[in-house]
């Protein structure tokens, strides 16, 4: 899976602004901004946002296909409305593991399978998971959810609204998150070392990057006007936050962590890591079983029964609604016919 | 100006408990044709008022509850202008948030042009940061009747102090966390409970965060959304006296209210004045600009428009709902100290100005 191909980051040079996309509207404005560029090969990624909106915790995914300069990408952003906003959040994680899980298994069978020409990887590669800024660190619920995903996901964390913190709290704020991540064991992804081989711009940009995590990120649809020019951002009383300005916030390096230089790192970690370690775990659970059933069988596993995922479940719903719509009408019509 | 009235002395066997007493305010004297043939010095009653205010001076007890890092601490020593709560940021790595929502408070006296306040501020440590933060609504609502009770204690025994030791809770400053969406299911919670005990203040907290057009429209929907839950915050609808009163709460009411604040500790100098404020690399917000927050907005209500009226309202409505329901309940007089027994026939309650 790993080409070793190592995406040098450009110096940040101004770019053709693209309209935005009027359908994202109302959605996570940061994946939005994230995937007007891509990169200069066609494959998949999919990116989970840990966000809190509303009450119950639910599963939205929405897929684009992007193209720049003849390269194409699949990208798939899962969002996770509801998380973390109810009185009691206990498990409210569970949805999301759940989801995490369905991916590799599905990618397990296909992998199993017998025509495995076209499988679509639909492995979640990367989760931003959003620190409220308006805490003094992790919330109990934030080192829970990292917890319960971070042996199955990469786990980006990001302090969100970064706009409403001034540069001494963001630092402070960001000690005390990376001290609170290594109190609480938890396993966030690492950026990988730089080849010894790269320059010495690669090499600072590599260490800047590193330093900066997590990144404190503001996220804007909005256009506005700064210093006679036109820049993403949001307008205050007191100021213009431009979301693309380094010395704003961290959005540039996020944008180019994800995309630009570690995008096929994610990927790699989650096929050699965490999809592994499913994998391992899966297949053991299955022998295991198998032992405790005192069968002896060949070691071709056997695949646990498919649990038909949330979406086919809405659609044999959707189908069954329609086939009885279908019929009444039908007996509507058959009706009226013997009326006349 | 509100004299001190008498209740009525209904048998206190019959009294039903009306789940709000009103206060019976006095009706504006009628006026009588009497032409004053000389001074008579009546209107000195305000300055002999003010000299006894400022030589007793007076208790304000206000308790904040909210989600940690949404700011309290600093809001609170941002309206009153000193030091009188320790911000939770200044915890050591070895202070956890409580497993239980702890109640803390802490008194201050405040010296202003010769009027002394003590003022007690409450805080609520560990509210709404647990995974689970179901009742977590409840310890706080136990601390509000705790108070009320002490008082009705005091108040019952035959021997009373001549000045109550008034440790109710005046005001409840709630703070929303500005998420720009709408209320969370515990705001809705804790407000559904205790604005039945208390007067509830919500308060959107760090609304540095937001547009000016994402304030107006969060505060819209989270005025909805308590209309729609029956919340009434205070200044309540159903307190308001006159048409005056009415028309002055129902603009902060409809308008302004809840207040979207920015507190700071800090000041930094601009266009030649200092000002309170938080300085950003895109720019400085000073707290105390209208144009930037409604902090001034907030300090001017609960200081120097309507604090008076919350005490009064804590008195005479809240305080007399619990006492009618624990006298109710109990059938007679809680149990209390220098009591010559329960067979007593209850004591009806005389005005206590003495509180004040």
């Amino acid at each position: 899976m790993s080409t070793g191909l190592r995406y040098k980051s450009k110096l940040a040079t101004p770019e053709d602004k693209q309209d935005i996309d009027k359908q994202y509207v109302g959605f996570a404005t940061l994946p939005n901004q994230v995937h007007r560029k891509s990169v200069k090969k066609g494959f998949d990624f999919t990116l989970m946002v840990a966000e809190r909106i509303n009450q119950t915790v639910e599963i939205l995914k929405h897929t684009v296909d992007i193209e720049e300069k003849g390269v194409k990408l699949k990208l798939t952003i899962v969002d996770t409305p509801g998380f973390g906003d109810a009185v009691n959040n206990s498990e409210c994680w569970k949805p999301i593991t759940d989801y995490v899980d369905q991916q590799f298994e599905q990618y397990f069978r296909d992998e199993s399978g017998l025509n495995r020409k076209n499988i679509q990887d639909n492995r979640v590669h990367c989760c931003l998971y959003f620190i409220s800024p308006f805490g003094h660190g992790l919330r109990p619920v934030d080192v829970g959810f990292m917890k319960a995903l971070h042996e199955k996901v990469n786990i980006v964390p990001l302090i969100a609204k970064a706009d409403c913190l001034v540069p001494s709290e963001i630092r402070k704020l960001k000690e005390r998150i990376r001290e609170e991540i290594d109190k609480f064991g938890i396993h966030v992804y690492q950026f990988p070392e730089c080849d010894s081989d790269e320059d010495e711009d690669f090499k600072q940009q590599d260490r800047e990057l590193k330093e900066s995590a997590p990144f404190a990120v503001i996220g804007s649809n909005t256009v506005v006007e700064a210093k006679g020019q036109r820049v993403r951002g949001r307008l205050y009383p007191w100021g213009i936050v431009e979301v693309e300005n380094q010395a704003h916030c961290d959005f540039v390096k996020l944008r180019n962590m994800l995309i630009r230089t570690h995008m096929h790192d994610l990927k790699d970690v989650t096929c050699d890591v965490h999809y592994e370690n499913y994998r391992a775990h899966c297949i053991q659970q299955m022998t295991s079983k198998l032992t405790q059933d005192s069968r002896m069988e060949s070691p071709i596993p056997i695949l646990p029964l498919p649990t038909p995922d949330v979406e086919t479940e809405k659609l044999i719903r959707m189908k069954d609604e329609e086939l009885r719509r279908m019929q009444e009408m039908l007996q509507k019509m058959k009706q009226q016919m013997q009326d006349q | 100006l509100r004299l001190p009235e008498t209740r009525t002395d209904a048998a206190m066997s019959e009294l039903v408990p009306e789940p709000r007493p009103k206060p019976a305010v006095p009706m504006k004297p009628v006026s009588i044709n009497s032409s004053l043939l000389g001074y008579i010095g009546i209107d000195t009653i305000i300055e002999q008022m003010r000299r006894k205010t400022m030589k007793t001076g007076f208790d304000f007890n206000i308790m904040v509850v909210g989600q940690s890092g949404l700011g309290k601490s600093t809001l609170v020593n941002t309206l009153f202008k000193s030091q009188v709560s320790r911000k939770s940021s200044s915890w050591n790595r070895e202070e956890k948030i409580p497993k239980t929502v702890e109640i803390k408070a802490i008194g201050h006296v405040i010296e202003e042009g010769g009027v002394k306040m003590k003022l007690t501020v409450i805080d609520t440590p560990g509210f709404g940061d647990q995974i689970n933060n179901e009742n977590c609504w409840e310890p706080i609502e136990k601390y509000v009747n705790e108070q009320y009770e002490k008082f009705l204690k005091e108040e019952v025994n035959i021997s009373r102090k001549k000045r109550i030791p008034d440790t109710r809770v005046h005001c409840c400053l709630y703070f929303v966390s500005p998420t720009g969406h709408s209320l969370r299911p515990l705001d809705l919670e804790f407000m559904k409970h205790l604005s039945k005990v208390v007067n509830i203040i919500p308060v959107i907290a760090k609304a540095d965060t937001m547009t000016l057009e994402e304030k107006s429209e969060f505060k819209q929907r989270v005025r909805k959304e308590l209309e729609v839950n029956g919340i009434e915050f205070y200044p309540q609808k159903e307190f308001d006296e006159d048409l005056e009163d009415k028309t002055e709460n129902d603009k902060i009411r409809q308008e302004s209210m809840p207040f979207a604040v920015v507190g700071s500790d800090k000041e930094y100098q601009v266009n030649g004045k200092r000002v309170l404020g938080r300085k950003t690399p895109w720019g400085i917000i000073e707290v105390e600009n209208l144009n930037h927050c409604e902090f001034a907005l907030l300090r001017d209500f609960v200081i120097r428009t309507h604090l008076q009226d919350l005490k009064e309202v804590t008195h005479n409505i809240h305080y007399e709902t619990y006492r009618a329901k624990r006298l109710n309940d109990s059938g007679g007089l809680p149990p209390g100290e220098g009591l010559l027994g329960t067979a007593l026939p209850p004591v009806p309650a005389t005005p206590c100005p003495t509180a004040e």
